[in-house]
């Protein structure tokens, strides 16, 4: 069966990813931020995922204001890097799970989440830079990703307690796929930062690290956050954070930190990143869904 | 339940935030040609067709008067105020060459070098820019 083993959190600011294309990584502006990272890209090596699913937001780039989807999940065989207007980064083509991002589609839509489905996309810096902050700058990467875009750009976007609910629907979703797979689920974006209006650059530290402490444990407070809260406290962009407790909801009822690093600056905003893994049992401990159909052996079967 | 019961209260609060501007609803559907537009420079083609008449190419799109001058004075936070987004405002200033940082500072009253100094000392602080209404 497949099976949640980690989860991991980090900002996915585009200048990290200009800093690695550029091979900037070195320079004492980025070097701090950077360093943050080694831990992680040597445990990722160890741990050689299967599949990464990514909880990202696109930045107007697969998605306009054609159409406005709150979660949607890749479900293609591949994915290019996406032009955001300046020529796509050269980085390595994403390549998907197509077998695993429907199974998770179908079960997450019978757990009564709404997903949208998308078979062909290309995907922005969201996507790509925390695939290099993790990996470097591998010819291929080393992992298989299912993109899971996330709108926290037109209002409303979903609640804390959506997106951890949404965590667990995956969790479950994950666990009843027959194939013997290592599963990792990453929240990207988050931190403070505003990029826009009078109040552009507000950092604060104090409540990112509180907010950091909190995915820790097994307390579920984060989850009842308020959009107001983020957006006075953190910056208008700041909102993103609420994608990381998709990643935690699927680690279940209590986690282990495995690694942790925050850093300010890193062009408008402060980067965080945490590495979290799953405690009490084989894999996350989530509730059951409170879904008949979710819970039916018929309807899995179904699905299976 | 996290969310407000009440969407109006919801929505009132984001006008309570100092230097914000929230992309509500309202402002999508105000600025839904404006963005857009600037979704259209993410073609090589339209980018060359925007620099070599930048008037001329705005004619296809249109915009209010306002949204225009705007646009063409690079005032992003008036452009903000007219339904413009962030993300799609970046197409436009990322066409110009500029970064995020470089356009950034331009909203915040800052001189580039103000800016990136305030950044460097840890930003800006939620002290006093949290409420309007609390000036706290």
């Amino acid at each position: 069966m497949a099976r949640i083993t980690a989860g991991v959190a980090s900002s996915h600011i585009p200048a990290l990813g200009v800093a690695s294309d550029l091979d900037k990584t070195g320079e004492e502006y980025w070097k701090p931020a950077f360093a943050g990272y080694e831990w992680t890209k040597a445990w990722e090596a160890e741990q050689k995922p299967d599949v990464v699913v990514l909880v990202y937001n696109d930045h107007a780039s697969a998605f306009d204001m054609r159409i406005i989807p709150t979660f949607a999940i890749g479900c293609a065989e591949e994915f290019q890097p996406a032009d955001e207007g300046w020529g796509p980064r050269q980085v390595p083509v994403v390549q998907g799970h197509p077998d695993l991002a429907w199974h998770i589609a179908q079960s997450c839509i019978l757990d009564e989440f709404d997903m949208t489905i998308i078979n062909e996309m290309d995907v922005d810096h969201g996507l790509t830079v925390p695939l290099s902050m993790m990996f470097g700058k591998p010819d291929a990467w080393p992992c298989r990703v299912i993109p899971l875009a996330v709108n926290v750009v037109t209002y409303p976007p979903p609640s804390g307690n959506r997106c951890w609910a949404l965590g667990e629907a995956i969790a479950r979703a994950v666990a009843s796929f027959p194939e013997d797979l290592n599963v990792q689920v990453w929240g990207t974006g988050g931190m403070s930062h505003q990029l826009q209006g009078p109040r552009a650059g507000l950092i604060n530290k104090e409540w990112d690290n509180r907010f950091l402490d909190r995915l820790i444990g097994d307390s579920d407070a984060l989850r009842h956050i308020p959009h107001i809260e983020y957006l006075r406290e953190t910056g208008s962009e700041g909102i993103e954070m609420v994608m990381w407790l998709i990643m935690r909801g699927a680690l279940g009822r209590e986690t282990r930190c495995l690694h942790r690093h925050y850093h300010v600056p890193a062009s408008n905003t402060a980067v965080g990143h945490i590495v979290l893994e799953p405690v009490g049992g084989d894999g996350p401990q989530v509730p059951d869904s409170d879904t008949i159909e979710a819970n039916s052996p018929a309807a899995q079967g179904m699905i299976g | 339940m996290t969310s407000p019961r009440d969407i109006h209260s919801y929505l009132a609060e984001f006008d309570d935030i100092p230097g914000t501007r929230v992309f509500t609803a309202k402002r999508a559907r105000q600025g839904y040609k404006l963005n857009q537009f600037a979704m259209s420079l993410m073609k090589a083609e339209n980018r060359e067709r925007w620099k070599a008449d930048e008037r001329a190419y705005l004619k296809e799109w249109k915009l209010t008067p306002e949204q225009e001058e705007a646009l063409l004075a690079r005032d992003y936070n008036k452009l903000l105020d007219l339904g413009g987004n962030i993300y799609f405002m970046a197409k436009v200033f990322s066409t110009d060459g500029k970064s995020f940082l470089q356009a950034v500072s331009t909203m915040s009253g800052m001189s580039l070098e103000e800016y990136q100094a305030m950044m460097l000392a840890g930003g800006r602080s939620p002290e006093g820019v949290r409420s309007i209404r609390e000036k706290k």
